[in-house]
Order: C-alpha cells, then structure tokens, then sequence
C-alpha cells in the first residue's frame, strides 16, 4: 500500500521551509473539514454533493503523492454521481491513511 | 503581469500563489475563495490574467467567464481533465492545468502567456503618420487589434512589454517604448517620465510632478516637464 511523502511540496517550495510550514497548516485545516462535509453528505444519501466534496480531496491524495489514491478518487468521484458506492471501503482506507499521516506531521 | 487568483480551495490557491514567485513581473494582487468576491473586485481593478478554478460552489468558473464583459487571459486550474476541450472556445483561456500542478508544467504555461501577450504590429491606414482616421493594429492572439489613437490614454513600459490602457482596456504587448513612440502623432503624444507615454489631450489635472489621465497618477520626469508645459494652452 503506498504511504503519503511530501515530495510535491517540497518540489513546489523549492526549500522555502516558512511555504513548506504554511502549507501543511492549510492541509490540516482543509482535509477534516472536506472528510466531514463528505462523511455526512454520504450519510444523508447526497451521493452528488459526496462527489463534490471528492473531487476536493483527489486533489490533496495527488498532493501528497498518494498516485493510486488519486486514480481511485477519480472513478469513486464518478460512480458517486451515477448513485454507485461500491468503492466507498477502499475510498475510507484512503482518508484513514491521509488522517494519520496528518496527525503524524502535526 | 497583475493576476488574480480564484480557487475555492486554500490549498490550491496556495500552490499557485508560491509558483507566481518563481515568475519575474508576475504580480499576484488578491485571492479569492470564489467567484462572486473576484467579480466584485474585478468592479473597482483591472489585471492581465485570472488563475481560475471550474468547480467552484455557487458560480462555477465557466459562469464566471460568462459574466466577464472584457475578460483579461484567463489560466484555468481544475482537477478535471474533461472540462478542457470547452475550455479552448473561448479565445482568451490560454491554458488549462490539471491540479495538482506540477513546476515544470506552469512553465511552460507561463512560456504560453508570454506568447500570448503578443508583439506590436503598428501601422496606419496611409502609411503615413497623417492626424486624420490614425490607427494602431496591434497583434493579439495572432488577431490584428485595431486602437485608435483617440482612444488610447497612455503607454506603460512593463520589462520587454509595454501596456497599451485605452477607454475601459488594457493592452499588454511585447514591444518597446520607443518603438510604439514613433509610431503615435506627436501633436496628441508625449513621453512625459521614461516608462510613460501619455495622450496629452486626455489630461484631467497637472498637480506638482503628476499627471491625472481619467483615474491614473503619472510621474512626469524633470526632464520632460518642460515639453509638457510649453504644449499646455496654458491661461
């Protein structure tokens, strides 16, 4: 399974260590509150909004080099949309994994 | 080149603002969370280019486009690829990036907008600097633009642009001061500072070292306060 890195912000920063800071509080900040928004649109059956709110986060698993995560993001993104869930599991295990990763550089 | 940039996601609009820097004369003036703000803004400034997102809550990026009457170059930044071939109907979206953004590719978009700012291409109707139905027809986009000279307010020196501000437009271009100069009526133009050339006729107010043209201040240069002086029809 493959692990979140910060390359691509180290590569955007170019060593700019106060960005490299900055970033990552935006980070923090911006994932749980797209992960809640998701979880309730989903709970509350909102399968298009929960798409909305997916497209948001690819964006982040591409961030944080997450390349499977990213493919996956995108079809889960349009099954939702045609009512389709069936990669809802392999989604979560995603976000679990980008959580602790969070927490871990906090 | 002044830009704005509209993303709803800060993470997003971080990434392309820290890229900005890279970019010698790449001026990021404000930030937006969404496209209402940016319009609102929009009301009161003028820039050369927009980093605009699609999926925006509210008014998507392409609703945004639409409700631009002169839309400056337009940048957009999606995680979407399918959005790219409407994209590229509208002739003043130079570029389309799949986030997340790598810095090799804003490159090369930026390679794109130093295009896209064209070069000058001035000529008048008779070939001849006459003051009757002058125009300049500068190149765009590969489309030939047609200024009058009464339109035009003033001439900025930008690095290896010049911007061209007209009634309610601004034209950024790849040529030089002296360049445009030669081709502009003496009796209506003046280098009044060595990075402005105004239209005299057009002066609202002359205070101290400054020029009022519609709602731009202009240095006038020592040097050249003399020239400006001795053409005022001064009481």
């Amino acid at each position: 399974m493959e692990h979140p890195n910060l390359d691509y912000i180290k590569e955007i920063s170019g060593g700019n260590e106060v960005f490299e800071k900055k970033f990552l509080n935006i980070i923090q900040t911006e994932f749980p509150k797209e992960k809640e928004e998701y979880m309730e649109n989903l709970e509350s059956e909102k399968l298009d909004e929960s798409a909305k709110i997916v497209h948001k986060i690819k964006h982040k698993l591409g961030i944080l080099g997450l390349q499977e995560g990213y493919r996956l993001a995108i079809k889960y993104e349009e099954d939702l949309k045609y009512g389709d869930t069936k990669l809802q599991g392999q989604f979560h295990e995603i976000l679990h994994t980008v959580e602790q990763f969070i927490l871990k550089i906090a | 080149m002044r830009s704005i940039i509209v993303d709803d996601e800060a993470s997003a609009r971080a990434i392309v603002a820290e890229l900005c820097k890279t970019i010698p004369d790449m001026e990021v003036r404000a930030e937006f969370p969404n496209a209402l703000e940016a319009l609102k803004f929009l009301k009161d400034n003028q820039v050369d280019l927009i980093f605009l997102d699609i999926h925006m809550p509210k008014l998507t990026g392409i609703d945004f486009i639409e409700t631009l009457q002169n839309p400056p170059k337009i940048v957009l930044t999606t995680s979407d690829k399918n959005f790219a071939i409407e994209a590229y109907e509208y002739s003043f979206i130079v570029d389309y990036l799949v986030k997340p953004i790598s810095q090799e590719r804003f490159q090369k978009c930026i390679v794109k907008l130093n295009a896209a700012f064209n070069q000058v291409l001035p000529f008048t109707s008779f070939g001849t600097k006459t003051e009757r139905d002058q125009e300049l027809y500068i190149n765009i986009d590969r489309r030939l633009i047609k200024l009058k000279f009464n339109d035009i307010l003033l001439i900025e020196a930008k690095g290896d642009y010049i911007e061209i501000q007209t009634l309610g437009k601004r034209y950024r271009v790849h040529s030089t001061l002296k360049k445009i100069k030669d081709k502009l009526p003496e009796s209506r133009f003046l280098q009044i500072h060595r990075s402005f050339i105004i239209n005299f006729t057009q002066i609202v107010d002359i205070q101290d070292n400054s020029v009022l043209i519609e709602k731009s201040v202009i240095p006038i240069s020592r040097s050249n306060r003399p020239e400006l002086m001795q053409r005022l029809n001064l009481l």
